[in-house]
């Protein structure tokens, strides 16, 4: 689905990405794990397109990204930080982003359904609260229903009531055989929905595999002891 | 890129910023028409007005545009939708419904006063024209700084410095030169000099039309003998459409190579 090769970024001195090599298989979630400054934003932007990369080759499905855009026809993001137009209303938002996509068929009532958005929906976005942002963000992203979804810190600022309806609906979307992506500070919230993590650590993969792959290679008994010896060792 | 554009329009014509510039125009049309009397004379009067005044919102608004919808810009680069058409739909979003305040608030108080039944109003489109292509060249000017400078600050620096520059630097500038360099033929300097600065450019250009260029001298002369043809109209409006595509093209340039 996702091939990612020797893949290098730099923004002025500061080295991002310093080739990375990946292969993410279609259907599944995966994990990208990593401390501040890691990488993970960067790497998904790469994907993304938004950021361009300085060498290396990225193919989504067989096809190189370079010069085009209508592979993100393919692409959900959820992007880290939950900013949109103040001047709009939740519901102009969403019926914007679905005419730019060109789409008729959504899940947009079904979503605004689940996380209780209705009052919302003639609020002007710079009116709402962190979490409730959030939220529509949720929405604008699984509305559309694209095989490879992005997540970049989906969890923050939600209340626990949302954050299991979220975890249910990333379960939900990978029973479909989906591939999902996320980048997340929460371990146990990583730990419950992954299949595989990549842990990404000053511009490189560290490591790729499964959580009890990770357990056995650090020795540790749980994940967090796992992710917590190799940030150590790193820090030293 | 339509789409784009019809949003970023929208987005603007429902910001309190576009009706303050409407009303302001309004407002500046109907005193300038009571207190002229005279449709002819309140048209040079709103031409120094719209001169250095058309560009500098033009310029701010550009800016605070492109740094406010930053989020938007990010939510759209995620879609299925081409770079340049989204840096292009909001550019030309931005510079049309500010060239409509512009166009509207302006025209409103002149069609009442009766411009239709009046000699000047080939003087007022003309007018109207140049404050279009204005909007559009420094509101473009105004895009391709902020696209260079994540900085705001910075950004909001480099673009009042920009007007500054073009609306009063760079007469001064021009006038000194003349100054220094009088014994020498100046005529076909001064020319490209004017073609050089889309401010200077539109005053000529309407000076020349108002017929009042004997007012600048022997330059004037000069200026009416190149400007005041047909010919010399069409360098002038392919020098200021150079202007607006010069810095569109830039936009679409940097959009493509930049990161977000």
């Amino acid at each position: 689905m996702i091939e990612v090769k020797d893949l290098y970024k730099k923004f002025g001195k500061n080295e991002v990405l310093k080739g990375i090599d990946l292969t993410i298989d279609r259907g599944g979630i995966f994990s990208i794990l990593g401390p501040n400054g890691s990488g993970k934003t960067t790497l998904i932007k790469c994907v993304l397109g938004m950021v361009l990369q300085d060498s290396g080759q990225i193919f989504i499905n067989g096809e190189s990204l370079k010069n085009h855009f209508k592979y993100r026809n393919e692409i959900d993001y959820l992007p880290q930080i939950a900013n949109f137009p103040g001047n709009l209303k939740v519901k102009e938002l969403v019926a914007m982003l679905k005419d730019l996509r060109n789409t008729k068929t959504t899940k947009d009532e079904e979503l605004i359904a689940l996380f209780n958005l209705e009052p919302f929906l003639n609020k002007k976005l710079v009116n709402l609260s962190g979490g409730t942002k959030q939220k529509v963000n949720l929405v604008l992203t699984f509305m559309f229903d694209s095989p490879l979804i992005i997540l970049d810190e989906p969890t923050n600022g939600l209340d626990p009531i949302s954050h299991l309806r979220l975890k249910n609906l990333i379960k939900a979307e990978k029973e479909k055989g989906k591939t999902i992506l996320i980048t997340s500070h929460i371990l146990s919230f990583v730990e419950e929905v992954s299949d595989e993590i990549v842990f990404l650590l000053e511009g490189k993969i560290y490591f790729k595999g499964s959580i009890n792959e990770l357990k056995t290679k650090t020795a540790q008994p749980d994940f967090e002891h796992a992710i917590a010896s190799i940030l150590s060792s790193s820090y030293v | 890129m339509f789409k784009i554009l019809k949003y970023s329009f929208y987005d603007l014509m429902r910001s309190r910023w576009s009706y303050v510039y409407f009303l302001f125009y309004l407002l500046l049309g109907l005193m300038l028409l009571f207190l002229n009397n005279a449709l002819s004379n309140a048209v040079i009067t709103m031409m120094n007005v719209i001169i250095v005044l058309v560009p500098l919102i033009g310029t701010i608004f550009g800016v605070m545009y492109y740094y406010s919808s930053r989020e938007f810009t990010e939510l759209l680069l995620a879609q299925p939708i081409k770079r340049s058409s989204i840096f292009l739909g909001q550019y030309f979003g931005v510079a049309s419904s500010l060239a409509m305040s512009l166009v509207i608030g302006l025209g409103i108080p002149f069609v009442f006063y009766g411009i239709f039944n009046s000699s000047a109003i080939w003087d007022f489109s003309l007018l109207l024209v140049t404050g279009v292509f204005l909007t559009f060249i420094f509101t473009a000017l105004a895009f391709v700084i902020a696209l260079f400078n994540e900085n705001k600050i910075k950004g909001f620096g480099y673009a009042i410095l920009l007007w500054l520059f073009m609306a009063v630097i760079y007469d001064a500038i021009f006038l000194i030169s003349l100054l220094y360099f009088q014994e020498y033929p100046l005529d076909k300097f001064s020319l490209v000099a004017t073609l050089f600065n889309p401010i200077d450019l539109s005053r000529v250009l309407i000076l020349l039309k108002l017929d009042i260029s004997a007012l600048l001298g022997y330059t004037g002369a000069v200026f009416q003998k190149f400007f005041g043809t047909n010919f010399g109209l069409v360098i002038a409006s392919i020098a200021l459409l150079f202007w607006v595509i010069i810095p569109t093209f830039f936009i679409w340039r940097i959009a493509k190579k930049k990161d977000f």
